[in-house]
């Protein structure tokens, strides 16, 4: 691996990790290890709900409601997972919040790079405004205008539809403040070369611009795909159609048909949690930087 | 011949203005060269799931409408007038801010905590990461239905069992007596999303240039004073930050409770949000339930509009 040439030559980046940016190793002090010792109790604390979860959804139904609490029940069983996944429910909602996180991630990524560029580098009447106009929006939380917009899919016919669901996620503008943001610090003499050779607008855009802006376009999308997976309030009123759900929806409005069933509730919440947590430990670092990015920018 | 004749405007006509269609040096100018091209898909989304709502729910709620829009009567600020009136509104707005208030401090306090803990140590950073953001990639609905399933059921809850196990046997109606719900929400709260403000000041402690460490060491400044001195004053921008996005966040709280208690005990933790999906969706009162949303909007401008203006004065002492 190339890596290695790295660690003769680099020594301090290829062990970076326990290195402070001094290039020095701490020391195992005594107030350092109390940090640790701390660090690792609120670590146990932030884990016990989840392996609660995981706990409940191993035990046979019958031993979920006995007293005094363990961990563990007479058995290890998987009969609330396959209970659940017999139901069919959980994949159809599943697949519902894949199909509508995907399709909103990407077209809330292509009109905004679209109009962030076109604010940044092309020059039309009216420009300004509408632009201003795009940054007012920022304090417009969707959330206000949640009985205008459901009366507006009522007119559209988009209740109960997908596109209901994801058209008033798209346009962010947010994410155009953003990405101008960004746009603003490329350099246009990369633009400037190909237009010397006869690239139009378009082609720049798509071949040299969005190459060169990967990774915050990269920070939008994974901030628009948590948000739009998670999102409860809007899906919640403009579904009604369990088979249209999302994921979060149709495990809340089923709640109540599971009864006490809590090895089962906790199987289906172990199956809806894992996606994204899976996503997290392929794409930590990326989405490390795509919050703090995002977030950092959000003012 | 034409190409000498069209050659002449070209040149006043600016890039990209006017000029779709128009031959440039004998080209074709392509339909993509308008920068407007660019903007229009967003500005169509825009203007039809953003300003046509925002603007129509404001003409809505001058009106008596339903919820599909038929039977509206012009109905002039009766709905203003009677929300004003409504003591619902009034306690509904008091739980939303009460929550605002009892679930920011510790979300900026312990996110802070959290970064400072982890920055520090420079081990396993995978762990803290996995441990303390992973919960706020979870959906509300997963983590409301698994906190209330683990605290709400008494005896064998988790809450009540680790009580139980420090010889306490409280019988405390965690979501059910009025003294508890919102707490337990506000802990939910905390678990589920601290991760977030965790990462921002994560992010900053790293951007904090190690040679002001240094220095300070040489000057024989201990672990403490500096992080008074130097880590806490450096984190102030972020800190302002922090604390204006998780404002604005908890204002707008409406899944954790409708989730968890409906908004109850007796109504104690119905927020505003819940108080206008009530009156709009199940009491079909759409046009009031419009007027109580811009009532709420009122509010979060109000929050995100004098933020800066208090960051800028505190920018300026600064600068004196």
């Amino acid at each position: 691996m190339s890596g290695s040439a790295t660690v003769t030559t680099r020594p301090a980046q290829v062990s970076g990790r326990s290195v402070d940016a001094g290039g020095r190793r701490p020391r195992w002090t005594p107030g350092r290890i109390a940090l640790l010792v701390v660090a690792l109790l609120l670590t146990a604390a932030w884990l016990l709900p989840l392996a609660w979860a995981v706990a409940t959804s191993l035990k046979p139904e019958g031993d979920t409601t006995r007293t005094p609490f363990s961990w563990t029940g007479s058995r290890v069983t998987f009969d609330a997972y396959s209970k659940v996944w017999e139901s069919g429910d959980l994949m159809v909602w599943l697949m519902n919040s894949a199909y509508i996180s995907v399709t909103t991630t990407l077209l809330t990524v292509v009109t905004c790079a679209m109009a962030a560029y076109g604010f940044t580098r092309t020059d039309f009447r009216g420009k300004r405004l509408l632009y201003g106009l795009v940054l007012a929006g920022i304090m417009v939380p969707p959330q206000v205008l949640i009985a205008p917009l459901f009366r507006e899919m009522v007119q559209l016919g988009l209740v109960d539809t997908y596109w209901g669901v994801i058209l008033p996620q798209v346009a962010v503008p947010a994410m155009v403040f953003i990405l101008v943001k960004f746009f603003e610090g490329v350099p246009r003499e990369l633009e400037e070369a190909a237009f010397v050779d006869g690239a139009g607008r378009w082609r720049v855009f798509w071949t040299i611009v969005i190459p060169l802006s990967r990774p915050v376009l990269a920070a939008v999308a994974i901030f628009t795909f948590i948000s739009t997976w998670n999102n409860f309030l809007w899906p919640f009123l403009v579904t009604t159609d369990p088979g249209g759900m999302t994921l979060p929806v149709g495990l809340v409005n089923v709640q109540s048909t599971f009864g006490v069933r809590y090895a089962q509730i906790m199987a289906s919440l172990v199956i809806a949690g894992l996606p994204l947590l899976i996503v997290f430990a392929f794409f930590q670092r990326q989405i490390v930087r795509g919050i703090a990015h995002t977030g950092l920018a959000g003012q | 011949m034409t190409s000498t004749t069209t050659a002449a405007p070209a040149p006043v006509a600016k890039p990209g203005r006017g000029a779709a269609g128009r031959p440039v040096r004998g080209v074709r100018r392509k339909w993509t060269e308008h920068g407007l091209v660019f903007v229009a898909p967003f500005l169509v989304v825009y203007a039809l799931f953003l300003i046509w709502p925002l603007v129509s729910g404001l003409g809505m709620s001058l009106t008596s409408e339903n919820i599909t829009g038929s039977g509206g009567e012009f109905v002039g600020l009766d709905n203003y007038a009677e929300a004003v009136r409504d003591p619902d509104v009034w306690s509904s707005l008091w739980n939303t801010v009460w929550f605002t208030v009892l679930s920011t401090v510790p979300l900026v306090v312990v996110g802070l905590v959290l970064a400072l803990l982890a920055h520090q140590l420079r081990v396993v950073q995978w762990l803290w990461r996995l441990s303390w953001f992973a919960p706020f990639l979870l959906p509300s609905g997963v983590v409301c239905l698994l906190f209330l399933n683990m605290i709400l059921p008494s005896d064998f809850g988790l809450a009540d069992q680790l009580l139980a196990a420090v010889g306490l046997t409280p019988e405390i109606g965690w979501l059910t007596d009025e003294r508890y719900a919102m707490l337990s929400i506000v802990a939910t709260t905390v678990w589920w999303t601290v991760g977030f403000n965790f990462l921002l000041y994560l992010a900053a402690l790293q951007a904090i240039p190690a040679h002001l460490y240094e220095a300070a060491e040489l000057d024989g400044a201990g672990a403490w004073k500096r992080l008074l001195h130097i880590t806490l004053p450096m984190l102030r921008r972020t800190t302002g930050l922090v604390v204006v996005l998780q404002v604005l966040a908890s204002l707008k709280i409406f899944d954790q409770v409708y989730i968890m208690t409906g908004g109850g005990p007796d109504e104690s933790t119905r927020p505003i949000l819940q108080y206008v999906y009530q009156q709009g969706f199940t009491g079909y009162r759409i046009g009031y339930a419009s007027a109580v949303s811009y009532i709420f909007f009122a509010l979060i401008l109000t929050v995100s509009l004098v933020q800066p203006l208090l960051s800028r004065r505190r920018a300026e002492e600064a600068a004196k």
